[in-house]
């Protein structure tokens, strides 16, 4: 009874803890400004939106990995896969979800622009060092 | 003898164990998070030691089985000391140190009385069911003072960023080990699972942490209000 009653409560926290620091890696990219370049690549022109992210992250998969940034990309992917999960349930029955999936879709999409603007420039660098030595 | 996988986990672990104790030193950031790297130090010491008693004895030995699950317990006890230095860094402005250090304490306390006085009533092997017991319940007790942790830094409005991401990503792990601890009390089937499912979890703690200490300035500052799911 005492086992049943902790596993609930822990799977229902961790759902909520997993949103939340997803929406925390989220909104620590948020302030970071996209270069013309990355917006140009990205068709990102304005606000990002959820249908973007699925390109974003192919782009991404084009460029070479950085080790520090794998598990927060991986994190938001499994959070865009269940945002679409409530969308196609959940937000069918309540309109007012629909709009916050929506928002936080395109916020997926925009911190997946910022992961692809560091790669680039991590490129680069290695870029560089190389031609210099 | 172990395989590549057991090989695998034990150098990964090890490595990130190790990382977040580098990064928080290169980042000027390790007496600020003592308790953290402490913890992350002992674990990873502990798992040298598993190592070692793994080589020796076997996979499938008592000896490792009762080392994991005793090491286990005394991790859980520092991790839930890491928690305490998190309290304490959140309420070291209003000089609240010494009532949370009285209040772990007594809860630490009445955790390991609570799981002894139930492995007393069902069990005859009273030691090793009371390891896996209060593991489980420390682990759960974890959890809540995380919850609310979090709670009071929405109320508080904390704003710094790497203190947000240290807290939610002990609130993940609290939360996995909870509920597969709790699993395994609940269900003997999945016992061919677990000593996969428990040793890769691990991974989740430092990976975040290494993140927080690498990627996230001590300076960096969210607005609160951005990660309340219901918008305020």
């Amino acid at each position: 009874m005492m086992a049943a009653f902790i596993f609930v409560c822990s799977i229902v926290t961790l759902l909520q803890f997993f949103v939340w620091y997803c929406r925390s890696l989220i909104a620590a990219s948020a302030k970071e400004a996209l270069s013309p370049e990355v917006r140009d690549v990205t068709g990102i022109a304005r606000a990002a939106s959820g249908e973007d992210f699925t390109r974003v992250m192919q782009l991404l998969q084009l460029c070479p990995e950085r080790p520090e940034d794998r598990g927060s990309i991986q994190a938001v992917g499994t959070y865009f896969g269940l945002l679409n999960f409530v969308r196609a349930t959940l937000a069918r029955m309540v309109p007012s979800m629909r709009a916050w999936t929506e928002s936080e879709r395109g916020s997926c999409a925009y911190f997946a622009a910022v992961a692809l603007e560091r790669r680039i420039a991590f490129s680069r660098g290695m870029l560089a060092q190389q031609m210099e030595s | 003898m172990p395989g590549p996988f057991e090989y695998i986990v034990w150098f990964l672990g090890t490595l990130l164990e190790a990382s977040v104790v580098v990064c928080s030193i290169a980042k000027g950031s390790f007496r600020r998070y003592l308790t953290l790297n402490v913890y992350m130090l002992a674990a990873s010491f502990v798992n040298i030691v598993r190592f070692k008693i793994l080589l020796t004895y076997g996979f499938k030995s008592p000896e490792y089985g009762y080392f994991y699950y005793y090491s286990d317990l005394l991790l859980t006890i520092a991790l839930y000391c890491a928690l305490m230095g998190l309290y304490s860094y959140v309420f070291e402005e209003m000089g609240a140190e010494q009532y949370v250090r009285l209040g772990a304490v007594l809860l630490l306390l009445g955790t390991a009385g609570f799981s002894f006085a139930v492995v007393q009533q069902y069990s005859s092997r009273i030691m090793s069911h009371f390891v896996l017991e209060a593991s489980q319940n420390l682990y759960f007790v974890g959890l809540v003072l995380t919850y609310v942790l979090w709670g009071a830094m929405l109320k508080l409005r904390e704003t710094r960023t790497r203190l947000i991401q240290l807290v939610l990503a002990l609130g993940l792990y609290f939360s996995v080990f909870a509920a597969s601890y709790a699993l395994r009390n609940l269900s003997t089937s999945l016992d061919g699972v677990w000593p996969y499912l428990i040793p890769v979890s691990g991974f989740l703690l430092p990976l975040a942490w290494v993140y927080a200490f690498w990627r996230i300035p001590e300076d960096a500052r969210i607005a609160p209000s951005r990660l309340a799911v219901v918008p305020r």
